[in-house]
């Protein structure tokens, strides 16, 4: 690629990647426009509340709060020097144009260089009662109480597959809210075999376990290798049932649950740039590809951040800088090998610990094999087990794209984002074939919902 | 290792038109292999619309229409699918007195073939359609036209095909088709396929698939740009064309809102195709007009296809010009789907008896024959 | 748009109701863990005013005060939002001006007026 003369880099996410890549940029003396879904910058990790929302004395971040507040600082310190563009909704990639929906209408940004840093969000499983008011996701959980102080519930159950789940029942119980379960659908014994490359990352690790000690010390300790879950209720949630590893059945009341099991690459806008995907069958899911340093498959377009793997917040950091730089390379500048080398060694430790914590929490696929046929799969359409089965039994159906138009399994408002990864899982036990054969679900624009109005921007 | 295949009937096109050929051949003891590049009705067939439409054709166009009108009113029994046919009534909105002449002017000729249509005036459009917009002076309503769904049509019909014993090979592009012997051969990456006859139903390829065989025939690549809406209170009763057919909308019983109008992009090679932004929001602004309810509402996606139009935006349909039992049934020119079931029995008809119980002529390969310049002879110049 | 025609069973969640002057105890679907001062903000859901604070997200605001957001298009039942990051699409609630929002990443506003069994009017 030849050298540009002022280029547009555009950063799309303004979480602990977007905003650590704009730092970088900035500092090389672009400047770089940042646009947010959101109205204010920290992703979803480190999510603000709204400015609106004074008052809200919370430890929000918890050991995080430093980062988060540095990671709130960026775009603060750099004012002018960054383009933030806050409540802007990247509806669409094609050739070298965004499309976008500002609080003004439709607009359209084209760039030189593409930086997506888009995040994840949770993993889900559908089991019985998951769509009633009251259960939501174990992340959306955390979000209401960070956000805006708010608890899902009066006498709250979790259920989750990663350490996301002892941080949100701490969070909950030192917040004055009763949980009356904690569950873990990934084996106690992974956890314990893992600990040796956990302590690869030991402040980490420490934190993890600090939470653990304190829900055990209050009592909600983690139940640990969940082998079915059930909510009951007939207009909202009143009570969770599950299965424990020896088979015993147990019920607690309660009046919300949050469950998911781990996170999914939030990868529709790398999917409409034209990057290449590949099943990661460690992840158990389709990752965009993505070098070390963050380039993809097609020129000018990089990814980083948990928008291409799972990896964490601290993680985004390290790779929104890394591939920042591998950005600015490509536009021809000077490379700072010292700094990208050190960059490269901390990535490198945190990837240890990350496969180590990756293999603690194995993605509990057992969950998806008791799954009814009059279970909903797709909540958006009401596309139930059964559907999906039928399709693979009696037409012809081999592959996610298929399933879904011909059972509009992931053609609700979601666009898949809820269904497809348990669609996938139950096709391709249906057919008898591996994960990774039945494909994934296409990006289609938009990717959220647009409004039609009169006028265009 | 190639694989050879033997069979009366080979056709190139898994769409309906193709799916529904083998079907037709099929019940008349034909053995039949069909060789589809991708999935069955993945194509246009798939993509389209989904309007199930005789008002608007080319008058050429309407004994076929009306043909195969009435195949759709049996299809979920015959293809064993709930195919969501709806017979909504298509009504073809005025925005000006020229457009309302046009529609009068069509009612009358549409009249000749059977095709009865009610026309409205600005009043009667109104209280039949109270949604429709400020803009509308009128429009021409044909009771019997409808819509379904086309993701499920197409797929459907293969799986009618395979049922009946025809050999439905997807994944499996043509390379090649030439004269063999006394028939003949097909290729694909995998297969050889040796017939005594060739069906042509390859949508936007198939103008290259007449050039094997020495004909013209000049398939343009079209790119439907299909917009459609979140869940809404079922509102919009007709299935909706405006005179010109710049756009088109129609409303399903679960509530989507489903319009079109205008192009997207395709690649060259006619194997990608994106909807184009500036068309899904042209698109937009011309269904708001036409009804205004959907102010506010969401588009939760938007997708394309690639369908091939002729010159005269009617079909090739009938043999070959230069080839002996080859049959081309390709350019349906963006209103195909309406077309596809009649389109089986119609190449079944030409296969088995050599011609068709439907008149054919206009649709005829010919037509794109450039006539040829001698030389020496002048050509006329300006004075 | 106008009526809705879409059949579906029509049992609905038992919505709980709190009066704008006494607080006392919201019986909706959440509740506040964390108190925080802020000026309140009167919207009204089906016509009928509730409070909430300044910089409460519309799902907060109405989930307060009810168990659901909307009922669901295509059978039984009624949904109350999922991932609150603008991810899942299930908390879209619409308002009385034809305005359709989507609850969680929507700041409430004085004055809004949110349909959960209502129709707009006109």
């Amino acid at each position: 690629m030849s050298p540009l003369a002022d280029p547009v880099v555009v950063v799309v996410g303004a979480g602990p990647a977007g905003v650590r890549a704009a730092e970088v940029l900035v500092r090389a003396g672009l400047r770089p426009v940042v646009l947010d879904e959101a109205e204010r910058p920290g992703g979803q990790v480190y999510r603000q509340p709204p400015a609106a929302a004074t008052g809200l004395r919370f430890d929000t971040y918890g050991f995080e709060r430093r980062k988060a507040h540095a990671i709130h600082g960026v775009l603060v310190d750099h004012g002018a020097g960054i383009d933030y563009r806050p409540r802007t909704l990247v509806w669409n990639v094609f050739e070298r144009r965004l499309d976008l929906l500002t609080p003004q209408g439709h607009a359209e940004l084209h760039f030189d260089r593409l930086l997506l840093a888009t995040g994840a969000m949770d993993r889900v499983v559908p089991f019985p009662g998951w769509t009633l008011p009251g259960v939501y996701t174990l992340g959306g959980a955390q979000i209401a109480l960070k956000s805006q102080g708010i608890a899902i519930g009066r006498r709250v159950a979790f259920v989750g597959a990663g350490p996301l789940l002892p941080l949100v029942t701490h969070q909950y119980a030192k917040a004055g809210v009763p949980v009356v379960a904690s569950l873990d659908a990934t084996p106690f014994g992974t956890k314990v075999a893992q600990l040796p490359g956990l302590l690869a990352s030991a402040a980490t690790a420490a934190k993890g376990l600090w939470y653990v000690g304190r829900n055990a010390a209050r009592g909600v300790g983690v139940r640990h290798g969940i082998r079915a879950l059930r909510v009951e209720g007939e207009q909202r949630v009143e009570a969770l049932a599950w299965r424990d590893a020896s088979g015993a059945e147990h019920r607690v009341a309660c009046d919300a649950v949050g469950a998911s099991f781990g996170l999914r690459v939030e990868a529709q806008l790398a999917d409409l740039a034209g990057c290449r995907f590949a099943y990661a069958p460690d992840a158990r899911q389709w990752l965009p590809e993505r070098t070390a340093e963050g380039r993809t498959t097609v020129p000018g377009v990089y990814l980083a951040g948990d928008g291409a793997r799972i990896g964490g917040a601290d993680v985004a950091e390290l790779q929104g800088r890394r591939t920042a730089l591998a950005l600015l390379e490509d536009l021809g500048h000077a490379v700072d090998a010292p700094e990208a080398a050190q960059l490269d060694r901390a990535l490198a430790r945190q990837a240890r610990f990350r496969r180590a914590l990756d293999a603690a929490y194995p993605f509990p696929s057992h969950l998806l094999d008791g799954v009814a046929d009059d279970e909903v799969v797709c909540r958006c359409e009401g596309i139930t087990a059964g559907a999906l089965r039928r399709a693979a039994r009696e037409k012809d159906v081999r592959e996610v794209n298929r399933t879904k138009a011909l059972t509009r399994v992931g053609m609700g408002r979601c666009q898949g984002r809820v269904c497809g990864e348990a669609a996938a899982e139950l096709l391709a036990r249906a057919c008898g074939m591996d994960l990774g054969e039945v494909g994934r679900l296409r990006a289609q624009p938009p990717v959220k919902p647009i409004p039609i109005v009169a006028s265009t921007a | 290792m190639t694989e050879r295949v033997r069979a009366d009937v080979a056709i190139v096109g898994g769409g309906i038109a193709g799916c529904a050929a083998a079907v037709a051949l099929r019940a008349a003891g034909m053995t039949v292999v069909l060789l589809e590049k991708q999935l069955c009705g993945a194509g246009a067939s798939g993509v389209n619309f989904g309007g199930v439409r005789q008002q608007g054709r080319d008058l050429a166009e309407l004994p076929l229409a009306r043909r195969g009108r009435a195949i759709w009113e049996g299809l979920n029994e015959r293809v064993s699918d709930d195919v969501e046919f709806v017979a909504s009534g298509h009504l073809k909105l005025a925005r000006s007195d020229a457009d309302m002449a046009q529609l009068e002017a069509y009612a009358a000729a549409a009249a000749e073939f059977g095709l009865r249509l009610e026309l409205l005036g600005r009043d009667a459009v109104r209280k039949s359609a109270p949604w429709v917009g400020p803009g509308v002076v009128g429009g021409s309503l044909c009771a019997e036209d409808g819509h379904a769904n086309p993701r499920v049509v197409g797929p459907a019909y293969a799986r009618l095909a395979r049922r009946m014993g025809a050999d439905v090979r997807e994944h499996a592009e043509v390379a090649s088709a030439a004269r063999a012997d006394d028939g003949f051969v097909t290729t694909t990456a995998q297969l050889e396929v040796r017939s005594r006859f060739l069906v042509n139903c390859a949508g936007v390829a198939a103008g290259t698939i007449a050039g094997w065989f020495g004909e013209r025939a000049p398939v343009r690549p079209i790119v439907p740009n299909m917009v459609v809406t979140e869940p809404l209170p079922f509102l919009v009763d007709r299935s909706l064309g405006v005179c010109g057919g710049g756009v088109y909308l129609r409303q399903i019983a679960r509530g989507n809102v489903i319009f079109g109008g205008g192009d997207g992009w395709a690649d060259a090679e006619c194997r990608r195709s994106r909807p184009l932004t500036r068309t899904t929001l042209g698109a937009m602004r011309e269904a708001l007009a036409l009804v205004p309810a959907l102010e506010g509402c969401h588009v939760i996606r938007t997708w394309t296809g690639i369908d091939g139009e002729m010159p005269d935006v009617i079909p090739v349909i009938g043999f070959s010009s230069t080839t002996p039992d080859l049959v081309h049934a390709f350019g349906f020119s963006g209103h195909g789907f309406q077309l596809g079931p009649v389109m089986g029995e119609i190449v079944a008809e030409l296969v088995t008896q050599g011609r068709s119980a439907s008149p054919l002529e206009p649709f005829a390969i010919e037509r794109f024959i450039e006539p040829a310049v001698a030389p020496g002879t002048a050509v006329a110049t300006e004075p | 748009m106008g009526a809705a025609g879409v059949v579906h069973d029509d049992s609905r969640a038992a919505h709980g109701r709190a009066s704008l002057e006494g607080q006392g105890r919201m019986a909706g679907l959440l509740q506040r863990a964390i108190d925080r001062s802020a000026p309140a903000v009167v919207l009204t859901i089906d016509g009928e005013p509730v409070q909430a604070r300044a910089g409460d997200l519309l799902i907060t605001a109405v989930l307060l005060h009810r168990t659901a957001l909307r009922s669901f298009e295509f059978g039984p039942g009624a949904r109350a939002g999922f991932c609150w990051m603008g991810a899942c699409q299930d908390c879209w609630v619409r308002l009385a001006d034809g305005r359709r929002v989507r609850a969680c990443s929507t700041t409430v506003e004085p004055g809004m007026a949110v349909l959960i069994e209502g129709e707009p009017a006109g």
